[in-house]
C-alpha cells in the first residue's frame, strides 16, 4: 500500500465477550465487556478514553494491541485488519503497538534491573539491546542512568512508571495504550509523567489512546475523548468541544461530579448526582443502558437502543432524546419533547 | 472564642516509629482545633503522615505522643477501657478500603449490631432494627433485604455506604474519613461525599476529612491541614488556602491540579522531585530540595513557624513574603 491512511488504527464494530463457566450459582454468564465498538484513532492524535470502572475501557485498550482477542469485529491498523496478517508481519507490528500499565507495581518484575526490563523489548525486536541504548532511554523519560542495576522495589511509584514508560519506548513504536498511567501516583507526579507523555509524543510523533478515569488528566492530555457506558461508547467529541458542552445525560453527570479546587465555585456549583451504582454487566439494562439512572429517562429509553449519531459537526452522541436539530436536552425536556427519530 | 464548641484540641501530636532504617518521624509536632459541626481536611502527597496522623488521634497507635484533648479530657492519658468507651461511640472512622475494616465472611447486620449492641447496649432486635434504619439513611435501596449479605456481594460504593453506617451508628461528635472516596468513581464519589456532607450537617458531627483530592477539601472543608514529611506545612481556612497560600509547597499542589475549565495547551506545573525518605529527613527544611525558592537558609535550618494571619500558619522562611505577594 502506498497511501498512508489518516487513521492509523479504526476498530469495526468490535466484540469482546466473557464467559464465565456454570458455579455454584447457577449457569455460565456471559458479560459484553466490549459491546460494537466502532472507533478510529487519528495518526498523531490522543484519544481519551473514560467511563466508569467496570465499562469496558481497558478491555477495549486490549483488543487493540490484540492482546485480547476481539469476540467479533475488525481491528485495523494502518488499513490492515491485524487478524489477517502473517506471523512474521504481525510481529513487526507487535513492536509498532505497545501499552502502558496502570500499576507501576506489579507490571513489573521485581526480579530484574532496570536495564533488563527496558532492555527486553529491544533484544526481543532485535533493536540492540547495548547498555548505552538503554541509558539513552532512561534518560529520555527522566531516570538518572547510573540507576541501571536497581531493581523496581527500589524506586518511588513515578519512577516505577517511568521505567514502564521507557520499556514501551523501547520498541520503537509508533502507537501507545496507555492504561491508566498515573491513576497510582500522587497529584505532584501526575502532572510529571502527563508532560513527559505530551514531550514525547511531539518528539516521536505518538499516537495514544489515554484510558483513564480521571477526566481532568484526560482534558489535559486528550485531543479527542470518548465516553464509555458499559461496553458501548456512548459520545465521542473533541476535548474542547466535550467539556463545554456535554450532550449526553451520562457525561454531563460526569462532569458535573469532577470536584474543582476552589471552595467558591465548588460551593455553588450545580451538580447532577446520579442515583444508584453501575449497572451490572452480567445483565444490562434494556434499551439505553443508562436509563436506570438517567434523571432525563422516559418509557422509550429502557426499549428503543439509542444510535452514535452526529448532533453537532466532530460530535457523535447516542441518545433518543437529542437530535442534530435540538442537541440540548435540557432545552428538550423543558419544551416537553419526547424521544427523537435518529 | 467560645471554648466549649470546641471538640477537639490537639497539641504537638507525634509519632516516631523505630525502623531498620532509623527513625520514621510519620507525624512531627501536629496541632490544630476543630470546632463541632466543623470539617477540617487534611491534604498531602503518599507517606506524609495523613493516616498515622489520624489513626494516633483515636490511639490506634502505641508510639504516639502529645496532647488529644476531646471534649475537655485528653485521650494519650485515658485508660485504655475509656478509649474502648469512646471509640467508635464518640470518635468513629472511616477508612479508605471498606474490605480492610469489613469482615467479608460476617453478614452486615450482624457486624453493624454489633456497634450498637456494645455502645449503645441495644438487645439482638433492636439492633437489627437499627441496622435497617442505618443502611435506609446511607440510602440503601431496600435495606431490609440487604441487611442479610455479605460484604462481598456489594458494589464498592455500596460497602462504602455500610462503611458509613457503621461509623454512624451511634452518633459519633467526630467522623474521621481516611479517603473515603479515594477507591471510588467520580459518579458514586459524588454521592458519598453528598451524603457524608448532609449527615453530618444533621447531627452537628465534626469531620476530619483526609485526601490526597484539592478538589474533593474545595467542596467539603471549612479549614485545612497541608501536610509534608510528618509535618504541618500550612493551615488556613479553606477559602483562604486556595486563595492565598503562603507555601511553595501548597502552592505546588494547587498549580499541579489539572483543572476542568483549563483552556491552556501547556505542560502542567510540576513540582521537580520527590518527597524525601522519611528515615533520612534532611537537616533544614524537607522541600528545600525540590522548591523553586529554597535559598542557603532553608537548607540549613528547619523552617520556622510563622503566623501569616488569623487562623492562618505556613512553615517557610519565606511565608511572610509569599503571603504579601498573593495579596490581590
Ligand atoms: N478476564 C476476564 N474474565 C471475565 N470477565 C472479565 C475479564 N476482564 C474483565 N472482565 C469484566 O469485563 C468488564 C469490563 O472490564 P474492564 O477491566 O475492561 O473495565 P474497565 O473499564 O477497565 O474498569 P476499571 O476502571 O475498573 O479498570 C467488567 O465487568 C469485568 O468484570
Ligand atoms: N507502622 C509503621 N512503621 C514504620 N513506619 C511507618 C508505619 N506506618 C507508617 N509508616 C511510615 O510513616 C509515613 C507516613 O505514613 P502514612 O500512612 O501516614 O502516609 P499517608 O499520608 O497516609 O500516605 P497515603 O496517601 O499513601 O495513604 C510513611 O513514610 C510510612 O512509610
Ligand atoms: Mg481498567
Ligand atoms: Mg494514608
Amino acid at each position: 500500500m502506498n497511501s498512508v491512511p489518516e487513521n492509523l488504527i479504526s476498530l469495526e464494530d468490535v466484540r469482546v465477550e466473557y464467559s464465565s463457566r456454570p458455579s455454584l450459582f447457577g449457569s455460565g454468564q456471559s458479560v459484553r465487556a466490549v459491546d460494537g465498538v466502532s472507533l478510529e484513532i487519528k495518526r498523531g492524535e490522543t484519544l481519551g478514553l473514560v467511563g466508569e470502572s467496570g465499562c469496558g475501557k481497558s478491555t477495549l485498550g486490549r483488543a487493540v494491541l490484540r492482546l485480547t482477542e476481539p469476540t467479533s469485529g475488525r481491528v485495523m491498523h494502518d488499513g490492515d485488519d491485524l487478524a489477517s496478517l502473517q506471523p512474521e508481519e504481525m510481529r513487526r507490528r507487535r513492536r509498532q503497538l505497545q501499552m502502558i500499565f496502570q500499576d507501576p507495581y506489579s507490571s513489573l518484575n521485581p526480579r530484574m534491573t532496570t536495564g533488563q526490563i527496558i532492555g527486553e523489548p529491544l533484544k526481543t525486536f532485535d533493536l540492540g539491546a547495548s547498555k548505552d541504548r538503554v541509558q539513552t532511554l532512561m534518560e529520555t523519560v527522566g531516570l538518572d542512568r547510573r540507576f541501571i542495576d536497581r531493581r523496581p522495589r527500589e524506586f518511588s511509584g513515578g519512577q516505577r512508571q517511568r521505567i514502564g514508560i521507557a520499556r514501551a519506548l523501547a520498541a520503537e513504536p509508533e502507537f501507545i495504550v496507555a492504561d491508566e498511567p498515573i491513576s497510582a501516583l500522587d497529584v505532584s507526579i501526575q502532572a510529571q509523567i502527563l508532560n513527559l507523555m505530551r514531550r514525547l509524543q511531539k518528539e516521536n510523533g505518538l499516537t495514544y489512546l489515554f484510558i483513564s478515569h480521571d477526566l481532568r488528566a484526560v482534558r489535559h492530555i486528550a485531543d479527542r475523548v470518548a465516553v464509555m457506558y458499559l461496553g458501548r461508547i456512548v459520545e465521542l467529541a473533541d476535548a474542547k468541544e466535550l467539556y463545554r458542552d456535554p450532550l449526553m445525560p451520562y457525561t454531563r453527570a460526569l462532569m458535573s461530579s469532577i470536584p474543582v479546587a476552589d471552595p467558591v465555585i465548588e460551593r455553588k456549583r450545580e451538580r447532577i448526582i446520579l442515583r444508584g451504582d453501575v449497572p451490572s454487566p452480567f445483565d444490562p439494562p434494556s434499551g439505553c443502558h443508562f436509563h436506570t439512572r438517567c434523571p432525563f429517562a422516559i418509557d422509550e429509553c429502557s426499549r428503543i437502543e439509542p444510535r452514535l449519531v452526529e448532533i453537532k459537526p466532530g460530535h457523535t452522541a447516542a441518545c433518543i432524546r437529542i437530535s442534530p436539530g435540538h442537541p440540548h436536552i435540557g432545552q428538550n425536556v423543558a419544551s416537553g419533547l419526547g424521544a427523537l427519530t435518529q | 472564642m467560645n471554648s466549649d464548641a470546641t471538640i477537639l484540641s490537639v497539641r504537638g501530636l507525634t509519632t516516631h516509629f523505630q525502623t531498620a532504617e532509623g527513625v520514621v518521624k510519620a507525624v512531627d509536632d501536629v496541632s490544630f482545633d476543630l470546632k463541632r459541626g466543623e470539617t477540617l481536611g487534611i491534604v498531602g502527597e503518599s507517606g506524609s503522615g495523613k493516616s498515622v496522623t489520624s489513626l494516633s488521634l483515636m490511639r490506634l497507635v502505641p508510639q504516639s505522643t502529645g496532647e488529644i484533648v476531646f471534649d475537655g479530657v485528653d485521650v494519650n492519658r485515658m485508660s485504655e477501657n475509656d478509649v474502648r468507651r469512646i471509640r467508635g461511640r464518640r470518635m468513629a472512622m472511616i477508612f479508605q478500603d471498606p474490605m480492610s475494616s469489613l469482615n467479608p465472611y460476617l453478614k452486615v447486620s450482624t457486624q453493624l449490631a454489633e456497634i450498637t449492641k456494645l455502645h449503645l447496649g441495644l438487645d439482638q432486635k433492636q439492633a437489627r432494627e437499627h441496622a435497617i434504619k442505618m443502611l435506609e439513611t446511607v440510602g440503601i435501596p431496600d435495606a431490609a433485604s440487604r441487611l442479610d449479605s455479605h460484604p462481598h456481594e456489594m458494589s464498592g460504593g455500596m460497602r462504602q455506604r455500610v462503611m458509613i453506617a457503621m461509623a454512624l451508628s451511634c452518633e459519633p461528635e467526630l467522623l474521621i474519613a481516611d479517603e473515603p472516596t479515594t477507591a471510588l468513581d467520580v459518579t458514586i464519589q459524588a454521592q458519598i461525599l453528598e451524603l457524608i456532607g448532609d449527615l453530618t450537617a444533621k447531627m452537628n458531627t465534626s469531620v476530619i476529612l483526609i485526601t490526597h483530592d484539592l478538589g474533593v477539601l474545595a467542596g467539603m472543608a471549612d479549614k485545612v491541614i497541608v501536610m509534608y514529611a510528618g509535618r504541618v506545612f500550612e493551615q488556613a481556612s479553606a477559602v483562604e488556602l486556595f486563595a492565598r497560600s503562603a507555601n511553595p509547597y501548597t502552592l505546588g499542589l494547587l498549580k499541579s491540579t489539572p483543572g476542568i475549565a483549563d483552556d491552556t495547551d501547556g505542560d502542567l506545573y510540576q513540582i521537580p522531585g520527590m518527597p524525601p525518605d522519611a528515615a533520612n529527613l534532611p537537616r533544614g527544611c524537607p522541600f528545600a530540595e525540590r522548591c523553586e525558592r529554597a535559598a542557603d537558609i532553608c537548607r540549613d535550618q528547619p523552617p520556622p513557624f510563622v503566623d501569616v494571619s488569623e487562623g492562618h500558619f505556613s512553615l517557610c522562611h519565606f511565608a511572610s513574603e509569599i503571603y504579601a505577594e498573593a495579596k490581590h
